[in-house]
C-alpha cells in the first residue's frame, strides 16, 4: 500500500510531508527505539506512541520512510522540523498502537517482509 | 585516494542532539558513493555507540575515516568505563536507568547491535578513564 492509503485507514493527521505516493509493503510497532535498531530489517514505516527526536533519528538510519505517532500524541515543532529536513513522512492517529497495527494489517500492510 | 578525516564532539548534555554526528556521516557517505548496505551499517553502528557516549559517558568524540576500502569510525569518551565489557556484549544486559529506558532506549542491545553490524570491533575501557570503540566497515 501506498503511505496515502495508511493514512486514510488510519484517518491519520499529515504532520510532515507533500508527496504521500510512497510505497510501503511492511511496517512495525514499537516504543523502544532499541528494539527498532536491533531486530527491524526493512520495515518503511514505524508506528510508536514514543515522542521525541530519537525517534526520527532512529528512523533515518533504519532508512525508514514514514512514522506515524498513535494516540494523539503532541508532537514538537522541533521533531517535525527534523523530519522534515530528513525527508521523512510523519503522521499522527487518534488511534492507539495495537488498533493502529491491526487496521494496517488488516489493510494488507506486513510486518517482516518474505513472512507473515 | 586517501582517507577523508571527519571529527565531531557529541555533547554529553543533550539527548535529543545525540545522533547528529552519525546522522552526518551518514549523508556523507550516501554523496560520496558508498554502497547503501556500507552505509546502513555505519549508520546503526555509530548512531549506537554515539547514543551510548551521551547516555552513559557524559558525551564524548568521534572520529571518522572514509577510504575507497573501508571506512573507519572511533568513539572516544571520558566516562566510566566499563567493568567487564563480555557482560557488557550480552544481548539485554544493560545498567540505564528507567529515565533512559522512558526515552526508548536502554535495552541492552546497543553494543551486540553494533558487533553486528561491524565487521571489525575493538573496544578499549578502563574503570575511571573511558572508552574508545574502534569500529571497521568494509565498503
Ligand atoms: N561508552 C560507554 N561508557 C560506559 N559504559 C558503557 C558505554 N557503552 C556501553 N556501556 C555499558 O554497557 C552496557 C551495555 O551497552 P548496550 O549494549 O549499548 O546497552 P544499553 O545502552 O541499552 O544499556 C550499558 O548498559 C553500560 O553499562
Ligand atoms: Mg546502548
Amino acid at each position: 500500500m501506498t503511505v496515502k492509503e495508511a493514512a486514510q485507514i488510519l484517518e491519520a493527521e499529515v504532520l510532515v510531508g507533500e508527496n504521500l505516493d510512497v510505497e510501503i509493503k511492511t511496517a512495525c510497532g514499537s516504543d523502544m527505539m532499541s528494539d527498532v535498531l536491533a531486530f527491524v530489517k526493512d520495515q518503511a514505516l514505524l508506528l510508536t506512541g514514543l515522542c521525541n527526536p530519537q525517534v526520527i533519528r532512529t528512523a533515518e538510519m533504519m532508512d525508514m520512510r514514514c512514522v506515524v505517532f498513535v494516540r494523539g500524541k503532541e508532537v514538537d515543532p522541533e521533531i517535525l522540523e527534523l523530519a522534515r529536513s530528513r525527508d521523512i513522512i510523519v503522521l499522527k492517529t487518534k488511534y492507539r498502537m495495537f488498533t493502529a497495527c491491526g487496521l494496517l494489517y488488516s489493510g494488507g500492510l506486513r510486518g517482516e517482509s518474505g513472512s507473515l | 585516494m586517501s582517507a577523508l578525516t571527519f571529527r565531531y564532539e557529541v555533547p554529553g548534555d543533550d539527548f535529543t542532539r545525540a545522533g547528529e554526528a552519525s546522522s552526518d556521516v551518514k549523508r556523507k557517505l550516501k554523496q560520496l558513493g558508498y554502497s547503501p548496505e556500507a552505509v546502513r551499517k555505519v549508520a546503526i553502528a555509530m548512531y549506537e555507540g554515539e547514543i551510548n557516549m551521551v547516555i552513559h559517558a557524559g558525551g564524548g568524540e568521534a572520529v571518522v575515516e572514509m577510504d575507497p576500502e573501508e571506512i573507519r569510525v572511533t568513539l572516544r569518551d571520558q566516562g566510566p568505563g566499563i567493568p567487564d565489557v563480555e557482560k557488557a556484549m550480552q544481548k539485554g544486559w544493560s545498567t540505564a536507568p528507567d529515565t533512559v529506558r522512558n526515552l526508548g532506549f536502554g535495552a541492552g542491545m546497543g553494543l551486540p547491535n553494533i558487533k553486528k553490524y561491524t565487521d571489525e570491533l575493538r573496544i578499549e575501557t578502563e574503570v575511571g578513564v573511558g572508552t574508545t570503540l574502534y569500529m571497521k566497515v568494509f565498503a
